[in-house]
């Protein structure tokens, strides 16, 4: 469903993603990983054309991402994407937030999108919560609009960038557990995290980045059961995340 | 020879009649005006587009470099030669001093509102773009949904206190003999060699006025402020 084949991105002398290729099948959930500055937020930011890239290719669904012709908004409204600092409309009631989107790109009727908004939010426990203005939410309920607001487009895959990174410790498993609902629902995802337990649970294989290239790309249980045989890179990383 | 206030009275219906009613009724025109012009404009400023760039900077940056009398002057002559093109007649359009003083505070105005805009669209965090391209929106609707809502919110103690100045401003339009507010107090002035009253009862009023309105600024922030 996404293709990358041989996809750069500089700016000026700095590489951020170098000859990336990887692929995510329908219903796959891939968990990308790496240091800080490896490129792992621009490789998936590319998915969804938030980001440009210079060279190489990039599919979703059949169409590509580097094409002038191809229409953004439109191609967007059918991947989700959830922030590390969650972006939700600070102007507008949790509802509205839910609901922008369906009135304004796919042109539901006000009715359709409440009752959407509202189906969605009972999913992820909030469901008191809809007149309320996203400052009066904690971080971890905020992140869970987010998602519930990727969600109402009823997206074909969604992108996770960090999505606990930002979160007090104790709100992180009420968002994981949601991303892992999802992933049992057979959704495709692509997700940045930090969270190896997040990884080890769902993912059907680990992308682990550096220096804008992807360094190892295989199977969760290969990733995670054989370290002998990963990169002395990743093995370093892995060791710093795992040892606590 | 003593103070006679009375002249207050006397002249009270005229002033606020056909004075402040000009007054009044320039700025809230040319604050509409100046908004809608100033918003394009810093979105001229903010686009990828070199070419709009360029043209918005240079109209801001004109305006903002001129004396605003000399602007009402020069419009004042200039508006009907545009106008006569505009239409294609030969002869120079009719156009009141109404008229030019609103095409000329709207556009003065603009260049003001502008640079407030855009600092107002430019506090918002580029993740709120983002986040509502990543729904799907588009250029436009991430603008009209998303950015400008909150840059005006954020922004609007300053448009309104730019506003404020803008009414003061107004009385400017005595350099083409238009009778705004104090244009009106001046002529009552003259007529009945009550300089010092009217004057002074002129002073109080703008007072009044844009310190009352300046104070409701300052409420109105707290209100609106956006929920964090």
């Amino acid at each position: 469903m996404i293709e990358f084949k041989k996809v750069s991105k500089s700016y000026g002398n700095f590489k951020a993603l170098d000859n990336c290729t990887t692929q995510v099948s329908k219903g796959e959930v891939v968990v990308v990983c790496g240091p800080s500055g490896s490129g792992k937020s621009t490789l998936i930011k590319c998915v969804n054309g938030l980001e440009p890239f210079q060279k190489g290719e990039l599919l979703f669904n059949g169409v590509s991402l580097g094409a002038t012709k191809t229409n953004l908004p439109k191609l967007r409204a059918q991947i989700g994407m959830v922030f590390q600092h969650f972006e939700l409309f600070p102007h507008l009631s949790v509802m509205e937030n839910l609901t922008l989107g369906q009135i304004k790109v796919l042109g539901r009727s006000k009715e359709q999108a409440n009752e959407k908004a509202q189906k969605l939010l009972d999913r992820v426990g909030l469901t008191s919560q809809a007149e309320k203005f996203p400052g009066q939410l904690s971080g971890g309920q905020q992140q869970r609009v987010a998602i519930t607001r990727a969600l109402c487009m009823d997206p074909i895959a969604m992108l996770f960038d960090e999505p606990t990174s930002a979160l007090d410790p104790e709100m992180v498993n009420e968002v994981l557990d949601v991303m892992v609902a999802l992933a049992k629902d057979g959704m495709t995802m692509m997700v940045v995290t930090h969270e190896m337990s997040f990884a080890k649970k769902v993912a059907d294989r680990v992308i682990f980045m550096d220096e804008g290239r992807i360094v190892e790309d295989c199977s969760k249980d290969e990733f995670f059961a054989h370290p002998e045989n990963r990169k002395p890179r990743t093995r370093e990383f892995l060791e710093k995340i795992l040892t606590h | 020879m003593g103070y006679d206030f009375d002249v207050i009275e006397r002249s009270w219906v005229y002033l606020f009649r056909d004075g402040m009613t000009f007054s009044v009724t320039l700025t809230l025109l040319a604050m509409l005006g100046g908004i809608v012009l100033g918003t394009l404009l810093a979105l001229m400023r903010l686009s990828p587009y070199k070419t709009l760039n360029i043209i918005a900077g240079g109209y801001v940056n004109i305006m903002r470099s001129l004396p605003l009398v000399l602007v009402i002057f020069w419009f004042f002559f200039l508006v009907p030669y545009i106008g006569g093109w505009l239409t294609n007649s030969n002869q120079p359009m009719k156009v009141g001093a109404f008229a030019s003083a609103l095409i000329t505070f709207t556009m003065f105005e603009a260049a003001f509102y502008c640079e407030i805009l855009r600092a107002g669209i430019q506090s918002i965090p580029q993740g709120q773009v983002s986040a509502g391209q990543a729904i799907g929106l588009n250029y436009r609707q991430t603008m009209s949904f998303i950015v400008l809502p909150q840059a005006f919110r954020n922004m609007l103690p300053v448009l309104l206190t730019q506003t404020i100045i803008l009414f003061q401003d107004t009385s400017l339009v005595y350099v083409i003999s238009s009778t705004d507010f104090l244009g009106a107090a001046s002529k009552i002035a003259n007529r009945d060699h009550r300089l010092i009253e009217m004057y002074t009862f002129a002073a109080l009023v703008y007072f009044i006025i844009c310190f009352t309105a300046s104070m409701y600024v300052r409420r109105l922030q707290t209100r609106i402020s956006i929920i964090r």
